[in-house]
C-alpha cells in the first residue's frame, strides 16, 4: 500500500440515529481486513482521523462516525462532492479463520461490525448502547441482539464462542476475563496511523508498542492497560 | 537538504517516507529505556497539535545493538538524536555514537516534555565536543529569553550547526470539561503556529552565528520552506506535516524548487540568507558543515 493520502469525493452522508455514515468514493483502494482502519482528513483538518472501516459497497468505502468532537463533526458536517483526504487500510485487522464467531461491541465500537459481519456470513451479534436512539447502529449488523444501559453487553455474553469485540476499554477488559482468546480492538488518539508520531503508543505485554502498528486488533492475551477511553473523543 | 523532524517519523515502519529525505533524524535516544509519557498525549487544536510523547524511546543499548543497524541499511543518512537530564549523560551517548555510522549527532536540548536542561547547554555541547568528532547540531528551544546569545555559546563550544525549532509549551482544555486534554496537562505545540516562531529563530541564530541551520517549525509547503531558507537555514525539516501527508517530502521538495525558480533563483540554496536585506551573508551552504555531511541544496 501506498503510503500517499488520496483524496476521494464524499458520495453521502446519511444518519444513523445519532451517528453519521460517511460514504467516500473507493478511489481504487483497497478495503482491507475488518478492523483494519484509515486515515480520514477533510479540509480545514491538521491531522486525519483514524476510522475503520465499516462497510465496503462497490466503489465505496464507508466509515460510521460518533460526531462528538472537532474532527469527528468536521466528517459528519462533510457534503456530497467534498474533497476527503484519505490513507489506508492501515493496521491489523480481526483475524477471520474463527469457527463459532461472536461479534461483541459497544457504542462507536461497532463501527467495524457491519464489514467483519459480511466478511464472516453473517454470525451472532451482541451489540450495547447508551440509548434506543444509538442503538439503530444495529441495523447495520445482520443477526444483532441490542442490549441497552443499564445493562451490558458482557451480562448476554454467551460463552463457547470465538469473540471478536470492539467497544471502550472497560467493555474489553470485562470480554477479556469471559473469553482470554477474544480479538480485542483497542482505540488510541494517533495523528498519523502509520508509526511516526507515537500518540497511540501503550506498553503490550510488558513493552513499548505503537497500537497502529502491532494493532489496534490484538489477541486477548496481549496485555493493554491504559490505552484512553475513546480513540475519537481523544483526538476530536 | 530535506529531512524530517526529530520524532515525527520512523524510517523503520515507513522506509519509503524516510527514502524521499535527504537524511533520517531519530527520535531522540536517552541512556535508559522510556516508555514515555501517559495518554492522553496528543491533541489538535485550532492553530497546530499538542504533544507529551515524552521521548518514549528503547534507550542506548538497543538502539545500538537492534535499532540504527536498521536504520543505516533503510538508504539515507541517519542523523541521531539525543537527550539526557545532564551533560554527562549527553558525553556518554555522544562517545557511544561516535563508533557507528550515524552522520550527525543533533543534541536534544529544548524537548518540552521532560526537564529542560537550557541552562547547560553551553557545558553539554563542550562535553559532547570533546567525545566526538562527529558533526554536532545543538537543538535549541524557541523561548529562550536570548536565542542568539545561546547561539553563539553553542557555537563557541564547538557546536558545527543548530536545529531550530524544537516545540513550544501550550495547552488545549476540553471545551466540555474544561479540563486539559492531555494526560501530562500541557505539551508541545507544533504545526502552523510555530512557523513565524521558528522564522524569527532561524533569522536570529543566522545573523548571530553563521552556522547550518536545520529550519523547521510547521513547514507544510514548498513556500514555507523556502521563508526558513531566506531567513538563514541550510536545511529544512518537516514534522507535523508528516503525520497527515507522508507524501510531503517529495512535494515540499518539488514546490520548494518551484518557488525558488519563480523568484529567479537558480536552486533554493541560493535564497539563504536573503531575509537579511544590507547584511552580509556569513555562511555559504557548499562550503558548510552542511556541504560537509552531504546535505546538497
Amino acid at each position: 500500500m501506498s503510503l500517499s493520502p488520496r483524496r476521494v469525493a464524499v458520495v453521502a452522508i446519511e444518519s444513523v440515529g445519532p451517528y453519521a455514515l460517511v460514504r467516500l468514493q473507493r478511489g481504487g483502494l483497497e478495503p482491507g481486513i475488518p478492523g483494519q482502519f484509515f486515515m480520514l482528513r477533510p479540509r480545514g483538518l491538521l491531522l486525519p482521523r483514524p476510522m475503520s472501516l465499516c462497510l465496503a459497497p462497490p466503489g465505496e468505502l464507508a466509515f460510521l462516525v460518533d460526531p462528538i468532537g472537532r474532527g469527528s463533526r468536521a466528517l459528519a458536517g462533510l457534503e456530497a462532492g467534498e474533497g476527503v483526504d484519505i490513507l489506508g487500510p492501515l493496521g491489523n485487522g480481526f483475524g477471520l479463520d474463527v469457527e463459532r464467531p461472536l461479534l461483541v461491541g459497544g457504542g462507536i465500537g461497532v463501527a467495524p461490525f457491519p464489514y467483519l459481519s459480511e466478511r464472516l456470513g453473517g454470525p451472532p451479534a451482541i451489540l450495547g448502547f447508551r440509548t434506543a436512539e444509538h442503538a439503530e447502529a444495529a441495523t447495520l449488523v445482520p443477526n444483532a441482539e441490542v442490549v441497552l444501559e443499564p445493562a451490558y453487553v458482557t451480562e448476554a455474553f454467551v460463552p463457547g464462542h470465538d469473540v471478536l469485540a470492539c467497544g471502550p476499554e472497560p467493555m474489553l477488559e470485562t470480554v477479556r476475563g469471559l473469553a482470554p482468546d477474544a480479538q480485542l480492538a483497542w482505540e488510541a488518539p494517533m495523528a498519523c496511523g502509520y508509526g511516526a508520531c507515537y500518540g497511540c503508543a501503550v506498553e503490550i505485554d510488558g513493552r513499548l508498542a505503537r497500537l497502529c502498528v502491532e494493532g489496534p486488533v490484538l489477541g486477548g492475551h496481549a496485555q493493554v492497560p491504559g490505552t484512553g477511553t475513546r480513540l475519537q473523543g481523544a483526538v476530536a | 537538504m530535506i529531512l524530517n523532524a526529530s520524532g515525527c517519523l520512523d524510517a523503520l515502519t515507513a522506509p519509503d517516507v524516510a527514502r524521499a529525505l535527504d537524511a533520517f533524524v531519530t527520535k531522540t535516544v536517552t541512556p535508559l529505556p522510556r516508555e514515555g509519557n501517559p495518554p492522553v498525549r496528543i491533541a489538535e487544536t485550532e492553530v497546530g497539535m499538542l504533544n507529551s510523547i515524552g521521548l518514549a524511546n528503547p534507550g542506548i543499548d538497543r538502539f545500538l545493538d537492534d535499532v540504527l543497524p536498521r536504520l543505516l541499511a533503510v538508504g539515507p543518512a541517519v542523523w541521531v538524536s539525543v537527550g539526557g537530564f545532564a551533560a554527562e549523560e549527553y558525553a556518554g551517548l555522544c562517545a557511544r555514537l561516535d563508533r557507528t555510522e550515524a552522520a550527525v549527532l543533533e543534541l536534544n536540548l529544548s524537548c518540552p516534555n521532560v526537564a529542560a536542561p537550557e541552562d547547560e547547554a553551553t557545558a553539554i555541547v563542550r562535553v559532547a565536543r570533546a567525545v566526538t568528532d562527529k558533526p554536532l547540531y545543538a537543538k535549541l528551544a524557541p523561548g529562550l529569553p536570548d536565542l542568539p546569545s545561546v547561539a553563539e555559546a553553542a557555537a563557541a563550544a564547538g557546536a558545527d550547526g543548530l536545529s531550530l525549532v524544537n516545540t513550544i509549551r501550550g495547552l488545549a482544555l476540553d471545551p466540555e470539561t474544561l479540563r486539559p486534554r492531555l494526560g501530562t496537562t500541557s505539551g508541545g505545540l507544533s504545526g502552523p503556529a510555530l512557523r513565524p516562531v521558528a522564522l524569527a529563530a532561524v533569522h536570529a541564530a543566522y545573523r548571530a552565528t553563521g552556522l547550518p541551520i536545520v529550519g523547521m517549525g510547521g513547514v507544510e509547503t514548498g513556500a514555507h520552506a523556502l521563508d526558513l531558507i531566506a531567513a538563514g537555514a541550510s536545511a529544512v525539516a518537516l514534522g507535523t506535516v508528516l503525520f497527515a501527508d507522508p507524501g510531503a517530502p517529495a512535494r515540499v521538495r518539488e514546490e520548494l524548487r518551484a518557488e525558488a525558480t519563480r523568484r529567479g533563483f537558480q536552486r533554493p540554496a541560493a535564497a539563504r540568507g536573503v531575509a537579511h536585506a544590507g547584511v552580509a551573508s556569513t555562511a555559504d551552504a557548499d562550503s558548510t558543515e552542511a556541504g560537509r555531511v552531504g546535505l546538497k541544496v
